[in-house]
Order: structure tokens, then sequence, then C-alpha cells
């Protein structure tokens, strides 16, 4: 199924995101999508490398989790690949009956584990979002006729609500619409005010979007988050909050009380919420039932 | 050795708006430049258009010869609407930089041939795309500019109005942006198409 086909129906979409394995072993991560996730949301994120970050693939997990019967999003960027390489991942996805793609320029080859590696960016978010739906109408991006009966998908990207800079990330939301994506996931946001205010101005692309949440685990992560992590902003007295209750904030508590406080007062102005939980899968339950988000229909 | 090669007439035709002032440079000799065809272009659009000026100069990369150089005609370029250059991509980009709020376009691609190179040891720098962008980016070079060479806006990287890569840069979508806010051209943001890179005759790969 595509997830475009809820934003259709009405759907308060819910997804989360996981990160495959350096190495092949993934068990523990099914185990996680099984027994907290499989009924909280209606698709699943799997990452492409990660902040750069050398690990199993995406489509490869894709495809796993599609035999247990989650409904996986391939996310695709273009740090890797070049057009020849993508165009070709994407029709392997429609061959595995992978549906749902987020489609990314990708971190820079340096902030990762691999900083030597050669950054390819021959195509960006957007001409990649030209590219797959270029395959949709049966031909690829030189112009070349596919085979059979054309792919389809849930065509989605990412944006970010809190950048220093929303006008200049505004301009390629929207060039990013015009190439044909379906829907957003943003970014981490931790003020409510800037998401609405952006929200007021991403409203005209009449696209659906799924407000990003990063559970804020302590005082340290939130900082490092703040100094290192473009779009991201985690204002002062949210900051005070996780440090007031030491304990509480240790067990996971306060950040989970944050994150179903950001859906609550968001949740109006979006059309679903996309959970990174960064490891803390087990925590999204607990955050959906706090916020009154009901487990998914199946 | 630098090849530039002139856009097509109805291209620049299409940039040239208002009263215009034309900037050849014929400076160094690691630059092929299509004298003949520019004159003959410039003529031509002459016929149709308000050229105020031309003026014909060197080594207009670096910008205090430029400075120099242009002196002389600063009446006529602050009552002009648009600035035409013909130059490499570096060129181009200096006389961008020196006019910060006028539309200074581009007239040439700038590609690689084989040997040696130009040396231009400056604050801008021309990959040699061979499709040169700088008439969409208020004269600020994508390719070079922007650590990934993205060509159709910011990625999510840039914090502070600084660049993922290299916190000592600015973002080059950053001011790309700002740049066409002051030029009030923001319009150049929207296009219908979504542009894709032609690795097949750019130097920088
Ligand atoms: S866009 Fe940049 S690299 Fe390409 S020709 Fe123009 S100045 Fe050179
Ligand atoms: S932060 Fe700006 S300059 Fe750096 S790669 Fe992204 S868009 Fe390019």
């Amino acid at each position: 199924m595509r997830i475009t086909e809820l934003f259709e129906k009405g759907e308060f979409v819910v997804t989360a995101e996981v990160g495959p394995p350096k190495g092949v072993e993934i068990d523990h991560l099914i185990k996680d999508a099984h027994e907290f996730l499989k009924t909280r949301v209606h698709a699943l994120n799997v990452t492409d490398n990660q902040s750069s970050v050398m690990r199993t693939g995406s489509l490869a997990t894709c495809k796993v989790l599609k035999d247990e019967g989650l409904l996986p999003i391939f996310q695709i960027t273009c740090r890797d690949r070049n057009r020849i390489a993508l165009q070709s991942d994407v029709l392997s996805a429609a061959l595995l009956g992978i549906e749902n793609l987020l489609l990314l320029t990708g971190d820079y080859t340096t902030l990762g584990d691999h900083p030597q590696a050669k950054p390819v960016f021959d195509l960006d978010s957007v001409s990649l979002i030209h590219a797959v739906k270029c395959l949709e109408q049966g031909f690829d991006l030189a112009g070349n006729a596919v085979d059979g009966k054309p792919p389809k998908f849930a065509k989605g990207a990412v944006v970010s609500p809190c950048s220093d800079s929303v006008d200049v990330q505004l301009a390629k939301m929207e060039a990013k619409v015009k190439a044909g994506c379906e829907y957003f996931q943003t970014q981490g946001v931790f003020e409510p005010d800037k998401f609405m205010e952006f929200m007021e101005k991403a409203k005209q692309f009449g696209v659906p979007v799924q407000l990003g949440l990063i559970i804020p685990k302590n005082v340290g992560m939130c900082r490092y988050m703040n100094g290192n992590v473009a779009g991201v902003h985690v204002p002062d007295d949210m900051i005070e909050e996780l440090k007031a209750d030491k304990e509480k904030t240790k067990a996971g508590d306060t950040g989970v009380e944050i994150c179903a406080r950001l859906i609550k007062e968001c949740k109006d102005y979006c059309q679903g919420i996309h959970i990174m939980s960064l490891g803390w899968e087990n925590r999204i339950p607990e955050i959906l039932d706090m916020a009154g988000i009901a487990p998914v229909a199946k | 050795m630098l090849i530039t090669q002139l856009k097509s007439k109805e291209i620049i035709e299409s940039l040239a708006e208002g009263k215009i002032v034309i900037i050849n440079c014929h400076g160094c000799k690691e630059v092929y430049f299509a004298e003949h065809e520019a004159d003959e272009l410039q003529k031509e659009l002459s016929a149709s258009k308000e050229i105020t000026k031309i003026i014909t100069t060197d080594y207009i990369c670096n910008p205090d010869n430029l400075k120099l150089q242009l002196k002389k005609h600063m009446d006529v370029i602050n009552a002009a609407d648009t600035i035409l250059v013909f130059s490499c991509g570096v060129g181009i980009q200096t006389v961008a930089d020196q006019f910060q709020e006028k539309r200074v376009y581009s007239c040439c691609d700038t590609y690689q041939l084989p040997g040696f190179q130009g040396v231009t040891a400056l604050n801008v720098d021309c990959g040699q795309c061979g499709e040169c962008y700088l008439n969409g980016t208020g004269g600020i070079c994508p390719i070079t500019a922007c650590s990934k060479s993205l060509i159709n806006g910011q990625c999510g990287g840039a914090k502070n109005g600084m660049c993922e890569v290299d916190k000592d840069m600015e973002c080059g979508w950053e001011r790309i942006y700002r740049k066409l806010e002051k030029m009030n051209k923001l319009d150049n943001m929207k296009y219908d198409a979504p542009k894709v890179r032609n690795f097949g005759i750019s130097k920088e790969k």
C-alpha cells in the first residue's frame, strides 16, 4: 500500500524510523518492530546509510520488513549513487513490491565513518523526485522507454520547519512539490510556534506534512543538537525541564512527556507525525497513548 | 584552457531588460573567447534593445582591476537595469559581486579543454560546468559555492547560514537566496522542470 492512500482517506498518518545495523543481524530490529510498532504506526522508514555511516542497505531491510507484514518506506539519498544506480534501485524497489519512497539529497560523506569516500550528488532531492516521476510515466531520466507497466510510488521528501533559513527551505519545498513530491516528513520540531508559522506558509502547496519528532533523551543530546544538527533547536525552557527532575529524565520519562505534548500542540496543524526515536522504539507506544493517538487499524 | 561559448541568441535576448550595459572580457590567453560571434550578436541586439554602453576590457576576474576599468563608466552603469557579461564564469561572478543589486547576467557557458588551465587564485571559482547557471543564481556559482554542487536549492544541512560540510564556509544557497532577494528576483527559484546536470560536458566531476 502507498501511504498517500492513507492521507487521501484523511487518516492521521503515524510513521517511525528504523536504521539497519552495521552487519546483517537484524533479528533485534524485527523483534522491536513487531513488539512496539506494528500496531501503532502505519509505516516504517528505513534509513539509507544514515549520517553517512555505512550499514546494511535500506532496500534489503525494507523487503525483510515487508515480508514480516510491516509497511516500509524506502529512504534513498543521492550521496552514494549516480542517476543510473538510483533509477535502477527505484525499479528494484517496485520489483520487490516496495511502494513508498522518501527521497533525499543526503548528508555529505565527510560527516560519516568513511570520510575518504567519493561524494556523488549526481542528482539531488528535487531531480531524484523528478526521475521517479519520469519512471512512473514510463520513461527514464534520459527519455528512454521503460518496458512494461510503469511502477507507481508514494513519493515523499523532507523539509526543515525550524531552520534558521526557513524561507530558503520553503523555496526548496516548492521545487519538490513541483517535481512531484506527494508528502513531507519534517526535521525534528521542538518549537510548536515556529512549526505552526511554517505550516501557515506551507499550506499553499496542498501537500500533506508529517510533524517530525525526536525524543529528547537528555540535556547533553539537546545541547549537541543545538550546536550541530541543522534545523533543530531545543529551547532553553525545555532544557530546564529536562534538568529539573534528573531521575525522571534518566528514566526517559521527561522526553516521552515532551514528545507527547508536542504532538498534542501541533496535531491540528499537520496531517500526521513521524517519530525518530533513535533506539527508543520501545517508548513510542507510550508517547502515542499520552498524546491520544489510537492504535492503527490493520 | 577554458572555452567560453555564447549562450543562444534567444536566451541572451530574454535576459536583456531595460537599459543595458555590456561588458566583454578579452583578458587572458588561457580563455578562448568567441570575439567575432559576440561582436555580431551585440550588433544584432542593439537593433532591438537599448544598449547604453559596450565596454571591452580585460582581467575582470580581478576585482581591483575591474573597479579601475569601470571607474570612468560608473554613471552609465549606475543608470543601467541589466549588465550582460561576456566572459568566463569567474569574470561574471566578480561583476555580480561588485554590483549586488543589479541584474548581472552571463552570456557564456564556460567549459574546459584539456591542457593548461587559467590561473585564477581568487575568492570566486568556476568549475567549468559547461552550462552556466549564474543567471538563475544571482551571479553566485552553485557548482563551486555549494559543497554538494546542488543546482535546485539548499539542502537540509545549513545551520546558522553555514554549510554542513565546513562550518567556516557560508552556505552557498543561503548566499544565492539572499542575493536574489536583494535583486528582487526570487522568482528565479520558481521553475517548472527541475535542473539536471550534464556531466557529459562538465569538467568538474
Ligand atoms: S555555473 Fe559556475 S561552474 Fe558553471 S560555467 Fe557558470 S561559473 Fe562556471
Ligand atoms: S549547506 Fe548549503 S552549501 Fe552546504 S551542501 Fe547544503 S546547500 Fe550546499
